[in-house]
């Protein structure tokens, strides 16, 4: 039972990188953009988060305060993501060039612009980026009192986490009830299915489209850096992200374009991706553990083209350029 | 009334619209009065969409003006369109699948914040009761018919409080039922005073709906008439820009021998529902054997069966060959002169045993053509195979691509023209002319001339009947019972997927005919 409830809040602190990633990309690919740069839009959150929190606490030194830390790394590693996604969504939505193709460059170019800047931070200074101690608190541990996390069971599985997983699910939860309930989310979707009608309804296609990837990339570089400062230990570390992007596409699938799943998607990915750690099987190689959240998809893939339930496909137009006098 | 009938609701100067070298519309003038219903009307490709799109603001003019009650306006956008009052519904319906009727209605207004199902689902049956709709705001478009989803698109047009509507080939896609409510609708809403441009290919409702004709051809406005003081002869002239005979030809063959022999077909689709109950018939080389019902009566499912391409549970679909003196005789592999039973075969072996059966399908893009690929290399797909080698011989596909272009008068900037990029008129002219070139004995075409314009579909008539001259054995699923009365020899009743008549083309009448697709009268004894 320990070990379960251990192996449960080991995948919820895994899995909150991968949620960020996930419902980001959830909102570009909602418009109809197929934004295949996720994994270089998260190390350039990742990298540029760090250095937010690392040079703010070097310019205050001693008097630096937790919580400024925290925003000033998520909201650096928003406009990384935003940067990058800008970049996309302006070679794909007003140039119209292929989003298969801008999107991998975006994955090779974010990368690149990420190690540069982890790399460039770390030899200057000295070999090795990392916040202190005082401030690592911030990031890596429980918001709640003691008292609470104390509770036996429901204090591990509820109350245990990081700020960034409860982060996530509001992040989810928001994004859920904005594509579902609300009439932008409504006209989002209708551009996302079919911009073409969405325009002759006097929709702004452009515009919702261009929104929805900025956004939705400065969501998924977030969970680049909360990737680095949790899981990672607040340290720079230039293979630490790889494959993180990739994983937040392939569960995108994997909860069929929904934020709601993809809450308890990424804590199964997130089981998935450190069962190794956790559950050892003789002969049964770590390699074969890492790709079983990929098996997982394909699985899905395969049973939800099966059941050919209409409400479960990918956005109709998605990977589409549009252009309104195209016929 | 009489004050707001002095000024027009929507007036057109000069129009122009280039795309490319290609002039699209050339300095078109318009003038639709409120309570009117103007019928715009021209063959594929003269403009008609083009103009109406600019209207609606998704297309910009290159020239000439617009006024919309009196005042000059400009229609950058679908948005700007709308705020003028003016609504179109599009051929190609432009709904969202996913959504409810409810969610596409109120795409796109204004209003801020959470989504009232409620109040938008209230006023979506008002105005269903006031102009006699019939909709449930609450269904998925996808389980939609086809006529329910242009009722969604007008009540979406309706609902955003447009004055002047148009119409892009509203009844191309409707049963001759669904054509006459919607044309009650379009009355109730003359009625009320709005402004109604439909365009059509379609004379005799060009006759029954409207107040004037506009016609365009090939680009050029032509002039507009009250219809009551004209004819369809008249405007069929003013149209093709000289005299056409609207009589359909009904020539005898020579030689009329049994080519396919259908006995006892059952299809089942995916859900396990039959499609095809018990089927028989027979076609005959030289004759046209038209089949008609009610839309999705398993007209689909039978040429699918016979071509190969759908499987079949029981029965069996015999081939006999043409008569050996007859013009198409000699150009096969022998067959078997007691017949080949094709069911159970790909169409490739098909193909290989020496049977040359022609498909033109409904979806002509989707089963037809590739629409991005010119018209060589959809010549090509069709006789990749005789040549040998890695490589392809380009070279007879582009002759054949270019006769084709002469014989047929196929309207294309060059042979190389993605085909999707061709009007509806001329795809049809490339799919039917590809097939019929491979010198089939049986052609099979299913709506050849839907969406077509009245010179088109009279050139596939006339290919038709050289076909079935020629001794083929030409099986027409149609939906226009005047023009399947004038064309066919036989007639087959499809409903609900059994035969409930087969008819003769030069004595049956179109009531005989309508009730068997409903089955009234009961088919049986007959056939």
């Amino acid at each position: 039972m320990s070990w379960l409830i251990a192996l449960i809040t080991a995948a919820v602190v895994t899995g909150a990188p991968l949620l960020f990633g996930t419902v980001g990309e959830i909102l570009s690919e909602k418009s109809g953009n197929l934004n295949l740069g996720v994994e270089g839009m998260m190390f350039m959150g990742g990298a540029v988060g760090l250095g937010a929190a690392f040079y703010y606490e070097k310019a205050v030194g001693a008097a630096a305060s937790g919580p400024l830390a925290v925003l000033l790394a998520i909201l650096a590693a928003f406009v990384a993501g935003a940067l990058g996604a800008l970049i996309y969504a302006f070679l794909t939505i007003t140039l119209r060039a292929n989003q298969n193709v801008t999107g991998l460059a975006l994955a090779i170019f974010g990368t690149g612009v990420g190690q540069y800047i982890g790399e460039l931070m770390r030899v200057k200074e000295g070999g090795f980026v990392a916040v202190s101690n005082e401030l690592k608190t911030y990031f890596q541990n429980s918001p709640f009192p003691k008292a609470l996390q104390d509770i036996p069971v429901v204090g591990g599985l509820v109350f245990s986490y990081n700020v960034f997983v409860y982060l996530g699910i509001i992040v989810a939860v928001l994004m859920g009830l904005y594509l579902n309930r609300t009439r932008s989310g409504l006209y989002l979707r209708a551009v996302g299915e079919s911009p073409a009608t969405a325009d002759a309804a006097g929709i702004n296609v452009g515009r919702y489209k261009y929104l929805s990837t900025i956004i939705g990339g400065g969501i998924s570089a977030v969970g680049g850096m909360v990737y680095i400062m949790t899981t990672a230990g607040c340290v720079w570390n230039h293979e630490g992200l790889s494959g993180e992007g990739w994983l937040a596409v392939a569960l995108v699938i994997f909860c069929l374009w929904s934020p709601y799943r993809a809450l308890w998607g990424s804590v199964l990915f997130g089981g998935l991706m450190i069962l190794y750690l956790r559950l050892v099987l003789p002969f049964f190689p770590t390699q074969l553990y890492k790709i079983l959240p990929y098996v997982v998809t394909v699985i899905v893939l395969i049973l939800t083209s099966m059941r050919n339930n209409r409400e479960k496909q990918p956005p109709a137009s998605l990977g589409l350029a549009y252009f309104r006098e195209e016929r | 009334m009489s004050g707001l009938e002095q000024v027009s609701a929507i007036r057109l100067q000069g129009i122009t619209k280039r795309f490319g070298p290609v002039v699209a519309n050339d300095g078109i003038n318009l003038e639709v009065e409120r309570g009117q219903i103007l019928s715009l009307l021209g063959e594929n490709g003269s403009g008609k969409t083009t103009l109406m799109n600019m209207i609606s603001g998704i297309y910009f003019p290159d020239d000439g003006e617009i006024f919309v009650g009196g005042r000059k306006v400009t229609i950058r956008s679908p948005k700007d369109a709308f705020d003028l009052g003016i609504g179109m519904i599009h051929q190609h319906f432009k709904l969202v699948d996913v959504f409810t009727a409810a969610e596409n209605i109120v795409l796109g207004l204004d209003g801020k914040g959470k989504f009232d199902k409620k109040a938008v689902a209230a006023k979506v049956r008002e105005i269903s009761e006031r102009y006699g709709f019939d909709i449930d705001p609450d269904k998925k478009i996808y389980d939609m018919s086809v006529s329910e989803k242009q009722t969604v698109e007008i009540v979406k047009v309706l609902y955003r409080g447009a004055d002047i509507l148009i119409l892009d080939e509203p009844t191309a896609v409707l049963t001759p039922q669904e054509t006459d409510k919607l044309f009650a609708v379009l009355r109730n809403m003359k009625a009320d005073g709005k402004a109604i441009v439909i365009i059509t290919h379609k004379l005799h409702e060009v006759m029954a709906i409207s107040d004037k004709v506009a016609v365009l051809r090939k680009g050029k406005y032509i002039g507009t008439v009250n219809t009551a003081e004209t004819n369809p002869q008249a405007l069929t002239e003013m149209m093709v820009g000289r005299a056409v005979s609207l009589n359909i030809d009904r020539p005898e063959a020579k030689y009329r021998d049994l080519r396919l022999e259908v006995k006892g077909l059952t299809c089942r689709s995916l859900e396990g529902v039959k499609t095809l109950d018990d089927v028989g018939f027979q076609a005959f080389g030289g004759e046209i054997l038209g089949i008609a019902g009610i839309a999705g009566s398993g007209q689909k499912e039978l040429l699918e069966a016979i071509a190969g391409l759908q499987k079949a549970e029981t029965g069996s679909v015999l081939y006999y060959p043409p008569h050996p003196n007859s013009e198409i005789a000699g150009y096969h592999v022998p067959v078997d002169r007691n017949g080949e039973e094709l069911l159970g075969k790909t169409p490739s072996q098909i193909q290989k045993i020496g049977v040359n059966l022609s498909f033109v399908p409904e979806d002509r893009l989707g089963m037809g053509l590739v629409g991005s690929m010119g018209m060589v290399d959809n010549m090509m797909l069709k006789t990749y195979k005789e040549h040998k080698g890695p490589m392809v011989d380009r070279k007879p596909p582009k002759a054949l691509a270019q006769r084709l272009i002469q014989e047929l008068e196929i309207v294309t900037p060059g042979v190389s023209t993605p085909v999707r990029r061709l009007s509806g008129g001329n795809v049809q002219k490339v799919l039917v002319g590809r097939e019929i070139d491979s010198n089939p004995t049986v052609l099979m075409t299913a709506y050849p001339v839907r969406g077509l314009d009245i010179n088109s579909s009279y050139t596939i008539y006339r290919l038709l009947n050289e076909q079935k001259m020629k001794g083929v054995a030409v099986v027409l699923v149609g939906e226009d019972l005047d023009v399947l009365l004038e064309l066919c020899d036989r007639i087959l009743v499809l409903c609900g997927g059994k035969v409930s008549g087969i008819v003769d083309g030069r004595t049956a009448t179109k009531e005989e005919v309508g009730l068997y697709m409903t089955r009234v009268g009961g088919g049986k004894e007959e056939a």
